[in-house]
């Protein structure tokens, strides 16, 4: 796996989370060093280690979220018709996540964007047609019948009529007995 | 079943007998082949082979102009999607300065940045861009199927992208991009 860009996930998102602040190095005066107890640092050594921890995780924009992306659209409708295609459409950061669902910075983009193309009276299908013309299939939740997908929509009705033929050549034998 | 139908079973039902096994065994083997194969979390941009589309994007910084799709004429050029909060963007600096160096446009795109941070980053970094656009909330990154940072696009004198590089731009990777480039200038 390349290391292209940080995973974005929202536990990860360090502007969420308030870090301990790395424990400054006091400057005490011998008799109270010698006062303290060895195990005392303890604490203070054990919070510098975390915050040694947590510096590689700094990767996040500062950027506010766009327009749309944590507004509802005003008119009920549109927003319900922006909804039902955000729950369909994959986030392509967060991968098993839909955009609906999903914290990362691109994923509020892509809802600021899929509000304001309903909003201007685009037709969600459209909208995900142009999505699929550029991330592929993959970026769909919503699978369509194609040449690689039909098996998937063919399985389910030839297993329903093989039940079915089992299923009477069973009844007819029994009957004959 | 009844015993009798047991006694009489032909020949040719007695493999059936092992076809569960079969089938599970089978199963095993799936389950192990996507356990152990590396997961490749990779989106390609469908956008390869098609024009650019169509924006125009404000400076990133103050010493750079901003960035349209009607720049990418007459030579081909290199399309650099990153941001200055992005660690591997910023690994991929010596390359983008390298492939500046052998005489490349590279254009670039700040993804989600504000101007202080990017000119920071450059300053940090090196500055291999002859334009810089800022695209705030993304929708440049968008039209283009870009799905990250950082990614570079290999774009030819006609606006047609014609390669993308997901992820950091590795030393041995240069070599390679060089090669596209020439490929567009075809």
């Amino acid at each position: 796996m390349s290391i292209h860009a940080v995973p974005r996930h929202p536990g990860l998102d360090p502007g969420s989370r308030s870090l301990p602040a790395r424990p400054k190095q006091k400057s005490r005066t011998p008799a109270f060093a010698a006062a303290t107890a060895w195990w005392a640092v303890l604490p203070i050594a054990f919070l510098a280690f975390l915050a040694l921890l947590a510096v590689p995780t700094h990767a996040q924009d500062s950027l506010p979220p766009a327009p749309y992306a944590y507004r509802q659209l005003d008119d009920p409708k549109l927003e319900a018709k922006a909804q039902a295609l955000m729950v369909t459409l994959r986030c392509v950061r967060c991968q098993s996540q839909s955009i609906a669902d999903s914290d990362a910075p691109i994923a509020g983009d892509m809802r600021s964007q899929v509000r304001l193309r309903i909003q201007a009276g685009e037709d969600p299908e459209a909208i995900r047609a142009w999505l699929v013309e550029r991330y592929g299939e993959y970026v769909s939740y919503a699978p369509r019948v194609n040449r690689l997908t039909w098996p998937l929509f063919a399985a389910p009705v030839f297993l329903l009529l093989l039940a079915a033929v089992l299923l009477r050549r069973r009844f007819v034998r029994g009957a004959g007995q | 079943m009844s015993d009798k139908s047991q006694n009489a079973m032909p020949a040719s039902a007695k493999w059936a007998l092992w076809l569960p096994l079969g089938l599970f065994a089978l199963f095993v083997v799936l389950v192990l082949v996507g356990l152990l194969r590396p997961a490749d979390r990779e989106v390609a941009s469908g956008m390869v082979g098609k024009p650019l589309p169509a924006f125009a994007l404000p400076p990133a910084v103050a010493d750079r102009p901003g960035l349209a799709n009607t720049d990418f004429t007459g030579k081909p050029r290199l399309l650099n999607v990153f941001a200055s909060w992005c660690i591997p963007c910023a690994v991929e600096a010596p390359q983008l300065a390298q492939l500046k160096a052998a005489g490349v446009e590279i254009e670039g795109i700040a993804i989600r940045d504000k101007t202080e941070d990017v000119t920071a980053f450059l300053a940090r970094n090196g500055n291999p861009f002859a334009r810089l656009g800022k695209d705030d909330v993304s929708a440049v990154q968008l039209a283009l199927g870009s799905s990250g940072v950082p990614e570079t696009f290999v774009v030819d004198g006609k606006g047609v992208i014609r390669y993308q590089h997901i992820g950091d731009i590795r030393p041995e990777q240069v070599p390679m991009l060089l090669e596209k480039l020439k490929e567009a200038a075809e």
